[in-house]
């Protein structure tokens, strides 16, 4: 009781910066996904699914054009072998101007664009969103649990309603985590949809989130050297920092007589 | 350099004096670094530093980022991208200069109100103050400038809402707005001139930066008691301070070193702190997002650009008086442009004898409210418009402008501050007492 009236509290004040109060405000539940956090990693094989749910369910609608079938075989991604992408990208065909014809796909290709324009392409989708700052609204939280953007795709897929309701010809499908809780995506997770080789836990909540982690590597493709870059970064500036502080004190010790 | 009687360079071998009758330009880099500084600066006099450091980085970023950003309206977003993506080290590269533009301003606003607090801005350092002033408008065009060229949604009308300010200036407005995008809205050519501009500005500010140098280095530097360096002899002035080099050169970096720690954590961990997450959605002249912010560091005067609605009885006046030409829009507008301008004013407004805010205690006490002030503008800046904000952001606008145009200088008259050191000297051995003579 206590602790909620601290919350409402800062709520009011103003320390939840998540969207506007207008409307019913849904609370996008946290996830403990792998790659938050300073250490935090990406799964390859998480990855991998992800990717088999993207291209099973999403890709028949929505693109991810800013990727390329190479980038399937990075380290710090899913990290898949040359064959593998290769036999990844012949699956689909890419326009060639050269030949003014289609052919199979090859690595250096990217994926399509979206197949009509009311369906957008996901490669940044999950920076594009933003669900919390963290519990309590603390700034600090993106440090820890990241700023919520695979949680937001997460919610997405996973609060459906099965309420629907037509408008101006357009099905709309009731979403609670959807901002004004209709949305023209019919439900497109169900459990057991996609089948993995090797078998793992393929409810609607385990899609859901592996296609989220992939999107989240697909926004984010360097999130791995750059954390480690970062960590770097900060044990050697702190290095420094101890450094200068020794020869700062040493420098002025004369003049503050404490030598 | 005028000012501090100091040692100067004295050429010595014959190559040196060759030189240095023809281009005294070794004098003058050890003038500049062997300046005398008062030696009880404390900690609140390294943003200087930080700032140099950070413009250096923005610039080196920046000129390898253009190498590879394309300034069209197809190709821009994708060209980010493509830095974050294919470019070596690109990612770091645009993370560093997203993120630079925020350690920019969190160093210059400490930097400003560390010459708030301390009356750095009175005589004989004016000059040195209004060109800092210029030195943040410029960072100010520029940051916006900037934020445009990812072409993301808050970058499209960021510049919408931004440029659309100037068309409130009644009857020239909108050939004014019409020149500054370059045509009717925001698009091709806003880019490409946005582009050009943000990649000008910078070599302003470091002009700037070189006057702003020059100018306190003319006056010498201010310092926390406010209490001026002893000029009448070389061995009087060495008791006030210490050379530049080594005393504050490593003081300086040790401090540079401690914020990068934080920058670098925050660069590697949280990248998109500062950010917007609808810069990650392309630009869309059709779709506007649901809540237009700008930037952080523009928030505080963002707030005070829009607590200035119809209902508020100094629009109405004005309105009244200047026969409708002036609108809720354009009031706002020059409220914004007057916020600064009256920090611009500042040498003039505090008429108080006493520079140091360490001796003023009446007016330690508006100070330190005019700084929340500052933060809560920020604060009501992110929020909607709308009830209670906007009369909280008028509150805030009041109190504002009530600092600089009332309370700075009736505080002068009537408040009794308290006795000043005798010399800087004194307030050092304060904090570092003498040893007791064997």
């Amino acid at each position: 009781m206590f602790k909620k009236t601290i919350l409402s509290a800062l709520v009011v004040l103003g320390f939840e910066t998540t969207e506007l109060a207008a409307e019913v405000v849904f609370e996008i539940p946290d996830i403990a996904f792998s790659f938050e956090g300073v250490f935090g990693k990406f799964e390859e094989a998480q990855l991998q699914r992800g990717l088999q749910v993207y291209t099973e369910v999403c890709a028949s609608c929505h693109g991810l054009n800013l990727v390329a079938y190479r980038n399937l075989g990075d380290e710090g991604g899913p990290s898949m072998a040359v064959d593998q992408v290769k036999a990844y990208a012949a699956q689909f065909e890419t326009f060639d101007p050269e030949i003014d014809d289609f052919r199979p796909s090859i690595p250096s290709d990217r994926f399509g664009d979206s197949q009509f324009d009311g369906a957008p392409d996901l490669s940044v989708m999950a920076k594009a969103r933003k669900s919390f700052t963290g519990p309590y609204g603390l700034a600090l939280n993106p440090l820890f649990r990241g700023f919520g953007g695979p949680e937001y795709i997460v919610a997405i897929l996973e609060n459906y309603t099965g309420e629907e309701k037509e408008q101006a010809g357009t099905v709309l499908y009731e979403n609670l985590a959807f901002p004004g809780g209709w949305i023209s995506m019919p439900p497109p997770i169900s459990d057991e949809l996609v089948e993995f080789e090797p078998a793992h836990d393929n409810d609607s909540q385990s899609l859901s989130e592996d296609v989220a982690a992939f999107l989240m590597w697909t926004a984010e493709p360097k999130l791995m050297d750059r954390k480690k870059a970062g960590f770097v970064a900060v044990v050697f500036l702190i290095f420094l920092a101890v450094l200068l502080y020794l020869t700062n004190k040493k420098i002025w010790a004369t003049a503050k007589r404490k030598d | 350099m005028g000012g501090i009687p100091h040692d100067h360079y004295e050429p010595k071998t014959k190559s040196e004096k060759w030189l240095h009758s023809r281009l005294p330009i070794v004098g003058l880099i050890y003038d500049t670094i062997m300046i005398p500084t008062p030696k009880n600066l404390n900690w609140m006099w390294i943003w200087g530093i930080v700032l140099a450091f950070t413009l250096v980085l923005q610039i080196i970023t920046g000129i390898i980022l253009a190498m590879h950003y394309t300034p069209n309206v197809n190709m821009a977003f994708q060209s980010v991208e493509h830095i974050m993506r294919n470019v070596n080290g690109g990612w770091l590269l645009r993370y560093l200069h997203m993120n630079g533009a925020s350690l920019f301003f969190i160093a210059v606003y400490l930097h400003i109100f560390r010459g708030l607090y301390y009356g750095s801005y009175k005589a004989p350092r004016e000059v040195t103050w209004i060109i800092g002033m210029l030195i943040y408008l410029a960072m100010m065009a520029t940051g916006f400038l900037g934020y445009v060229l990812p072409w993301g949604q808050m970058s499209f009308w960021g510049a919408t809402v931004i440029t659309g300010l100037f068309g409130a200036i009644p009857g020239i407005g909108e050939s004014v707005q019409a020149w500054l995008l370059g045509g009717p809205a925001v698009d091709n050519p806003t880019l490409n001139r946005f582009f050009s501009l943000h990649y000008l500005l910078p070599f302003v500010i470091v002009a700037l930066v070189a006057l702003h140098i020059w100018a306190f280095h003319t006056t010498g530097n201010s310092n926390p008691t406010g209490v001026e360096v002893r000029r009448g002899s070389k061995a009087e002035a060495e008791k006030d301070t210490l050379p530049f080099w080594p005393y504050f050169v490593i003081k300086d970096l040790y401090a540079l070193v401690v914020v990068l720690v934080v920058f670098a954590a925050v660069v590697g961990f949280m990248p998109n702190f500062f950010g917007e997450p609808d810069n990650y959605i392309m630009a869309n002249p059709l779709v506007t997002p649901v809540h237009i912010v700008p930037e952080w560091y523009y928030l505080p005067f963002y707030a005070i650009l829009r607590a200035f609605t119809d209902d508020v009885w100094a629009v109405q006046l004005a309105s009244l008086l200047s026969g409708g030409i002036i609108k809720a829009k354009f009031f706002g507008v020059i409220a914004m442009f007057g916020a600064i301008f009256v920090m611009v004013l500042v040498p003039w407004l505090d008429t108080s004898r006493v520079r140091s805010g360490r001796y003023r205690p009446a007016f330690r006490f508006f100070f330190w409210l005019l700084a929340f002030d500052f933060m809560f503008l920020m604060w009501l800046g992110s929020r909607p418009a709308e009830e209670p904000y906007a009369s909280l952001a008028l509150a805030g606008s009041a109190y504002w402008f009530g600092y600089f145009l009332i309370i700075l200088p009736l505080l002068g008259l009537f408040e009794r501050p308290k006795a000043t050191p005798e010399t800087i000297e004194a307030d050092f051995d304060s904090h570092y007492p003498p040893k007791p003579a064997e």
